[in-house]
């Protein structure tokens, strides 16, 4: 059987998550460009402009695009024919050596102390074909993890409902969560799943998601409600709904609603 | 744009209307969350505060640290409404200016009209750009509190738009 050093994790993840800490993702920078040249608000242009100027500038220079250097959420998909012992300890590790000059954010939730090297990471492991292991991480601040939901609709809400959960969702977070926002919306599972899936469709690069027609009516409804970019009014709310699906219950809905800001740190590593 | 130096006198503050781009320049403190928490308490109980209230300009910011050639690091404005169930009591006692990002509360928004105070907006995300109108970088209080202490930022041209002015007008939506 294939195998992956402790070693080998660290020090790979370690410099992927420094650098992804440090650029705001290209793509959403390509929405963001977008996004300005169809603003027509002063106030959201200002914003979008701003925005911009920043994230440009953390491209030459190296500088965190936002002081909030988040909780570090790691997908770690393992191929069922690979070993890579101690895992836990080496995604650890990793985190710990690329936030050393990131802001450390992780705290007990009851005492508030802080763990001081942001760690422990949010580990998600999943089994998968293969002799790969592919570790994709996210960088997820508290502004807009803090603005996400969960639903749990009764099935006759139908696809209406799960229009209108978002759009709550995004009208109760207002500026907080730093539109434009990306939105991730996990459908169906039940009440942890439909979160993963949340979570899973913004830090994983996924081709061919299931439901395309309704993340365009989900974009469209979340960027009438006019809140703009950092609630200064405006058709820029969000950027992108991204959906991932799973069976559910005959008699349930769930529909959850990870959000997340336009600051889009995140990569994907595969050893 | 508007160019205005800390402290910011009465005149000043009920001259600006939401909406305003506004380049400001001099003192002000950053707090967040526990260093509120902290604040309030050392009023209710006639502890020293970390910094004179009257007519202060406090930024809801934890900064990144410093790297080694740097005055500080990455310094956006955090979730002001995490601040909204102290503000009122900090406004009732001195502050005037407030610097964070989104919504206030009623209370919040009450107490701004009360005491012609300003809320302005820094852009959330903006963090390296901000970084570098930071002139000075001191703690002073609640240093074990890491990015949650208390600094004292002397800022040049932090442009800033009036979120919620001295009337209480707003442009959040």
């Amino acid at each position: 059987m294939r195998e992956i050093t402790q070693q080998t994790i660290v020090e790979r993840f370690s410099a992927a998550v420094d650098a992804a800490l440090r650029r705001v993702d290209a793509e959403t920078v390509a929405q963001l460009q977008t996004a300005l040249r169809n603003e027509t608000n002063e106030h959201a242009r200002f914003a979008l402009q701003t925005i911009l100027e920043n994230d440009a500038y953390c491209e030459k220079t190296a500088a965190y695009p936002c002081q909030d250097t988040g909780l570090a959420v790691v997908f770690a998909d393992v191929g069922e024919d690979v070993c890579c012992r101690g895992l836990r300890e080496a995604v650890d590790a990793a985190i710990r050596i690329a936030y050393k000059t990131a802001r450390k954010s992780a705290a007990d939730p009851l005492s508030r102390s802080n763990t001081g090297d942001n760690t422990p990471a949010v580990l998600h492991v999943r089994l998968v074909k293969g002799d790969k292991l592919t570790l994709h991480f996210l960088a997820k601040g508290a502004g807009s993890e803090n603005m996400s939901r969960m639903y749990m609709l009764p099935p006759s809400r139908g696809r209406a409902g799960i229009v209108e959960s978002v759009v709550d969702c995004v009208k109760i977070a207002g500026a907080n969560p730093c539109p434009p926002i990306v939105l991730g919306v996990g459908v169906g599972g039940n009440f942890e799943l439909a979160a993963l899936l949340s979570k899973r469709a913004l830090i994983e690069p996924i081709d061919n998601r299931p439901a395309p027609d309704l993340e365009r009516e989900i974009l469209s409804a979340v960027n009438a409600t006019g809140i703009g970019a950092q609630g200064f009014g405006g058709t820029t709310t969000a950027l992108e709904a991204r959906v991932l699906t799973a069976p559910t219950h005959i008699g349930m809905l769930p529909v959850a609603v990870n959000v997340q800001c336009h600051s889009v740190r995140h990569c994907t590593l595969v050893l | 744009m508007k160019q205005l130096t800390l402290p910011l006198t009465p005149d000043e503050r009920l001259f600006l209307r939401a909406g305003d781009v506004v380049s400001l320049s001099g003192v002000l403190y950053t707090a967040r969350d526990a260093a509120h928490k902290r604040m309030v308490e050392a009023l209710a109980s006639g502890a020293p505060l970390p910094f004179p209230l009257r007519d202060s300009a406090i930024y809801y910011c934890g900064p990144t640290p410093a790297a080694e050639h740097e005055i500080i690091g990455s310094c956006g404005p955090t979730t002001s409404a995490r601040m909204d169930a102290y503000a009122p009591t900090l406004l009732d006692a001195g502050n005037t200016v407030m610097i964070g990002k989104g919504k206030r509360d009623k209370t919040v928004m009450d107490a701004i009209v009360r005491n012609k105070a300003v809320y302005f907006a820094a852009i959330g995300g903006a963090a390296a750009l901000i970084k570098s109108c930071v002139k000075q970088c001191d703690c002073v209080a609640y240093a074990e509190l890491g990015c949650e202490a208390v600094y004292r930022l002397t800022v040049e041209n932090f442009v800033l738009i009036v979120a919620v002015d001295a009337h209480g007008n707003t442009i959040l939506q």
